[in-house]
């Protein structure tokens, strides 16, 4: 046996099974072998909390699908049968409904992450890709999770959100048709998308999340420094800047999960409308294809998109807009031309990019749940035309970018 | 044919098969997504009484879940069409859907009876018909129409959308028909067999 075969268990029931399947090798792999970086900050927590809000999505939303009925007649009110008469049902489903909006809150910190310290730089592009596809399925499985509980703005979202698939030339009448399986949304497309919803994606996203990791175990963790910790190694061959995931990472990791689990409850038990930001009021009365709410708006996580569509003057091209700025985060790796990984090291234009790209992207969630009037309009163009050239511009201003010299080794403070 | 050769042309022919097999196994599972034969059938025409809509209302219709609003237009109300035809992005209707024999500027058939589907152009919503002339909140210009909530798009009595609002071409008219002067039938076209 070589010393990586070699078993770390001397409980003989543990040896027989690691006689039989690669427990210990898998341990050491992604735990006590898998060196990161010892000057991770707060910002390298968010990716361990999605995992945690995910367990806790699955495990909820398991147990909600117990007393749910996706139908058009029952949706709305066997969730308010959750709510009033199953035992612990509300705890249950608030910490659904309030799990969905924490777990973008912890995937954008994730992101931006990832564009502060370079993350998504060689050699990781792959797993910025399989991130952003996580994200993606993400967006999905909580767009088709908004529609279940029949409330009249889910019903409008979801009407709105399956339109925007008509502006497609020439199928888009038949593609929506076939979204929907009916000409319009109803008992059919509820059924439809708790199908997508509690099979197909929660499937995707794991095989995702375990391709995401993988990818990130073989190349290595970056660190807020940017720079390989694998270019200095100890005899044993060990990188000298690292600490094993486990038990140093896990350690300091469950001292932060607890402090999200507080914060999360204290959201959950306190606030689970968050004054309309997580459950709107319009989706207290069931669906009413008759009754269009007065604003239509999507979940706060969406409306930065939301009020780029709204921008554009002209609803096609709208389109075509809302979903470049989405996918051009997928071309991140590339657009980005400076070799200096962290924000540390880099000059002012990527420093200043960056302040302006959060300032839109908030600003842009703010103007998403306005009405689209007058200056809100004015405003949502403007930093439409910012968070574009954010992304297009990219490619000029990183190659002039006047560099700090990177370290050689990690530091500590800064 | 060398032994290489056969092996790389025996690998190509069983991956198209393959591929093809698999177009073929997907397909029931695609079409499935099409809507079934139960919603087919809920979803053919249907046939409205017009006899008790009264000059000036509107009565509204659901087919296929979605509204439809007709209007029983009064002699002013067709008068006042003409009055804001320069504001109109689409006044001949070119960039708009409606059967051929609804693209004209009262967008229907019989002049008094306006069809339209009632979805806004620009992102789905119902809008709402305000039909009186220069209401408080429409303003003093306002010549009778609907206005989407949603956005704030502005259609006039024949469902043409006004200039400088979100939504990009007029009120669709749906396929419909008269069955006499009374009974209108909504999903269906001059001439289509009645199901």
């Amino acid at each position: 046996m070589s010393e990586k075969e070699e078993s770390i268990f001397t409980n003989p029931f543990l040896r027989w099974i690691d006689d039989r399947f690669p427990l210990s090798s898998l341990i050491k792999d992604h735990a006590t072998e898998y060196y990161a970086s010892k000057n991770f900050n707060i910002w390298y927590i968010f990716g361990v909390l999605s995992m945690v809000v995910l367990v806790i999505m699955i495990l909820t939303g398991f147990f909600l699908t117990m007393n749910y009925k996706p139908s058009a007649k029952d949706a709305f009110d066997s969730v308010e049968y959750i709510m009033r008469s199953v035992e612990w049902g509300w705890l249950i489903r608030y910490m659904h409904s309030t799990g969905a909006s924490f777990f973008f809150i912890v995937v954008y910190l994730h992101m931006f992450r990832a564009m502060l310290y370079g993350s998504y730089k060689k050699p990781r592009e792959l797993i910025w890709i399989l991130g952003m596809l996580l994200y993606f399925c993400l967006m999905a499985e909580a767009f088709f999770g908004y529609l279940l509980p029949w409330g009249n703005m889910s019903y409008w979202a979801g009407q709105v959100i399956v339109n925007l698939f008509g502006y497609i030339p020439f199928i888009g009448d038949t593609l929506t048709e076939w979204i929907r399986g009916d000409y319009f949304i109803s008992d059919i497309t509820l059924n439809r998308f708790f199908a997508f919803h509690v099979i197909l994606l929660p499937l995707a996203i794991i095989g995702l999340v375990v391709a995401h990791i993988l990818a990130l175990h073989h190349v290595g963790s970056n660190n807020p420094d940017g720079i390989e910790i694998k270019e200095y190694k100890d005899e044993s061959g060990k990188p000298i800047d690292g600490v094993a995931f486990h038990p140093f990472h896990t350690s300091k990791d469950l001292v932060w999960i607890t402090v999200f689990l507080i914060v999360y409850f204290a959201a959950v038990f306190y606030a689970p409308e968050m004054g309309g930001l997580f459950l709107e009021v319009d989706n207290f009365e069931p669906a009413d294809p008759l009754k269009t709410p007065e604003h239509i708006v999507p979940s706060w996580y969406f409306t930065p998109y939301y009020a780029i569509l709204r921008a554009v003057p002209n609803a096609a091209l709208g389109a075509v807009f809302l979903v470049l700025a989405v996918l051009l985060f997928v071309f991140l790796p590339w657009l980005d031309r400076c070799p200096v990984k962290s924000i540390r090291y880099r000059g002012w234009q990527y420093k200043l990019a960056l302040y302006i790209f959060v300032i839109s992207f908030l600003a842009l969630g703010y103007l998403g749940m306005q009405p689209a009037t007058g200056v809100y309009v004015l405003l949502a163009r403007i930093f439409t035309i910012t968070y574009f050239g954010f992304f297009l511009l990219m490619p000029f201003y990183t190659r002039y970018e006047k560099t700090k010299p990177v370290p050689e080794r990690v530091v500590y403070k800064k | 044919m060398s032994k290489l050769d056969r092996r790389k042309f025996l690998s190509v022919a069983t991956s198209v098969t393959s591929v093809i097999g698999g177009i073929f196994a997907i397909t029931p599972f695609i079409l499935s997504f099409q809507p079934s034969k139960k919603a087919k059938a809920l979803g053919a025409a249907i046939k409205v009484d017009l006899s008790s809509l009264e000059v000036g209302s509107i009565i509204k219709v659901i087919y296929r879940g979605t509204p439809y609003y007709v209007v029983h237009r009064s002699e002013d109300m067709i008068e006042r069409l003409k009055s804001s035809e320069n504001d109109l992005r689409d006044p001949d209707s070119d960039l708009s859907v409606q059967p051929n024999f609804a693209k004209n500027e009262l967008r229907s058939m019989k002049p008094k009876y306006l069809v339209v589907e009632g979805v806004c152009t620009h992102l789905g919503c119902a809008p709402i018909e305000k039909f009186s002339v220069a209401p408080a909140d429409m303003g003093p210009d306002w010549n009778g129409g609907f206005y989407c909530p949603c956005h704030g798009s502005k259609f006039d009595l024949s469902g043409r959308v006004y200039s400088g609002v979100p939504a990009p071409s007029n009120l669709r008219v749906p396929p419909h028909r008269f069955e006499n002067d009374s009974i209108l039938v909504v999903g269906e076209n001059p001439g289509e067999a009645d199901v």
